[in-house]
């Protein structure tokens, strides 16, 4: 039997889980952990972090509280299980939250992340599904990040590039959604595992169709010459092949491109649906931050596929 | 020559990396990798796709993939689809309610005497596409819907952009012709045996 109080679940894909508590609060929960994507410790905590606590922020919530979850082998060195949680445990500082606890196993490989929890008014949960016909999406990190992180997996990329991909990833989203939050939303996501396209599939939730204009996407531009080398993970692959039935590319789109809308994000940025009189100004707003934000594209009437890309 | 490359055991995109590698040195015979995984296989398929290269894969048994790359004279595929062959006749783009660029009065009369004129041709375009302010052609009470409709029920196909009719709230007020995308308006003109573009 269904709880009347339990607003967001599971089963439309979302963010995170909503649990109404009275009328003004409803609890959101979220938790993420994985193995490290990046060779610093520290920095792998910030971003895992960052990663696990935007959910909140995708569900338009503040994060309150969060606990750390480790696997980390008995045999390794201490000091890089500490320099993880301290990352981790500055990036909830930012946030704004309390590190309360944590559980750490012991286990062949390490991993890290964090159970978050957050507040959030019943009545302006962000959840994922609610885009209407003349919204447009914005985009408020650059894509490409799961390629530079491939391509340094195996010694091809080049420094720049891995920082740029470091400053994206261990962002926190808190800066893009208090901005978000003073304009009318109809719906929000975080761009992670399933690449923007992937993320995009489930905002429109098989009732409305998009147009992206591929041109105006925020890319780390090293990850598109790294698409073209073929540093492609499998990943990408596996959302291509779960998505390629619901878009169409134009044929002038390049493959690079291609790949970087299937590419996995960590920690990306957020994806939000907004009616057309509130674009301009949310982005111009959202432009003055640190990372790039962009008009990605729109929700439309119909179109021969769910998304199509320009 | 044949050359093989066991890439089973490596993660994407290793195995994409060492068949490159293989690849640089061989001028001219066959590439085979070994994958653990069919999404490696994928990978390793888009890379010689887009390399233009002929391949073949194989399922070798539970974990056991390969694939075979041909490599040399005669060996590259054409990895563009064949657009001429889906030449479908003329279409006829109308971007803009005016025809040219200069006096909008002018304009406007060379693209109504334009439309009539497509009418009275012997040969008829498979379609006309409007968008832009084009779409304001096709509306209740613009001077070309009368010759809109004769090419319609003469089989032309007339079709306008959805998001344009929306952008000058006219939605309601489309007189002639079916609402279209942008992937048809793209599809239509590259799949046109002629495009015109007054």
């Amino acid at each position: 039997m269904q709880d009347p109080d339990f607003l967001v679940g599971f089963d439309q894909s979302d963010d995170a889980a909503v649990y109404r508590l009275s009328e003004d609060v409803a609890l959101v929960h979220t938790l993420d952990f994985f193995p490290p994507m990046v060779d610093d410790p520290y920095l792998f905590g910030q971003i895992a972090a960052a990663n696990a606590l935007s959910d909140i922020w995708a569900m338009g919530g503040e994060p309150k509280t969060a606990l750390n979850i480790v696997c980390f082998p008995e045999k390794m060195d201490l000091e890089i299980l500490r320099r993880i949680l301290q990352g981790g445990s500055e990036k909830v500082l930012e946030a704004g939250a309390v590190l309360a606890g944590g559980h750490s196993i012991e286990d062949v490989d390490v991993k890290y992340g964090l159970s978050v929890t957050g507040i959030v008014h019943p009545e302006r949960i962000y959840t994922n599904r609610g885009c209407q016909v003349g919204d447009v999406l914005i985009l408020t990190k650059p894509l490409g990040v799961g390629i530079v992180c491939a391509a340094n997996r195996v010694g091809e990329a080049a420094p720049q590039a891995v920082e740029r991909a470091i400053q994206s990833m261990s962002t926190l989203n808190k800066y893009a959604a208090e901005i978000i939050r003073k304009y009318p939303v109809h719906a929000c996501t975080d761009v992670t595992g399933f690449g923007f396209l992937g993320h995009l599939h489930e905002m429109l939730g098989g009732e409305r169709h998009a147009v992206i204009f591929s041109r105006a996407v925020p890319v780390i531009p090293e990850a598109l010459s790294y698409a073209d080398e073929f540093l492609i993970t499998g990943a990408a692959q596996r959302n291509r092949n779960y998505l390629e039935a619901h878009v169409q590319f134009a044929p002038q789109v390049p493959f690079s491109v291609e790949e970087v809308l299937f590419d996995p994000q960590t920690s990306g940025g957020l994806l939000v649906s907004v009616p057309q009189a509130a674009a301009q100004d949310l982005v111009a707003e959202l432009q003055g931050l640190a990372l790039p934000s962009a008009i990605v594209g729109g929700i439309v009437e119909r179109e021969a596929k769910e998304i199509v890309v320009l | 020559m044949k050359k093989t490359v066991d890439a089973t055991g490596l993660r994407c995109p290793q195995p994409v990396l060492e068949a490159k590698k293989a690849l640089r040195e061989l001028t001219h015979g066959q590439l085979e990798v070994l994958v653990d995984n069919s999404i490696a296989l994928q990978n390793l398929e888009k890379m010689a796709r887009q390399m233009g290269l002929a391949s073949a894969s194989q399922n070798l048994g539970p974990d056991r993939y390969s694939i075979l790359i041909t490599v040399g004279e005669g060996a590259e595929v054409n990895s563009q689809p064949e657009l001429v062959e889906a030449a479908r006749g003329t279409v006829v783009v109308l971007s803009s309610e005016q025809m040219g660029t200069g006096d909008p009065e002018l304009g406007r009369l060379l693209m109504k005497s334009f439309i009539y004129a497509l009418t009275e041709l012997e040969e008829l375009p498979a379609k006309v596409l409007l968008y832009n302010s084009g779409v304001k052609l096709a509306v209740e009470g613009a001077d070309s819907v009368e010759d809109l409709r004769k090419l319609a029920q003469r089989g032309v196909e007339i079709l306008c952009c959805g998001t344009c009719l929306n952008f000058y709230q006219l939605t309601e007020q489309l007189a002639v012709g079916a609402v279209t995308n942008m992937y048809e308006i793209l599809e239509s003109q590259m799949a046109a045996g002629r495009i015109v573009r007054p």
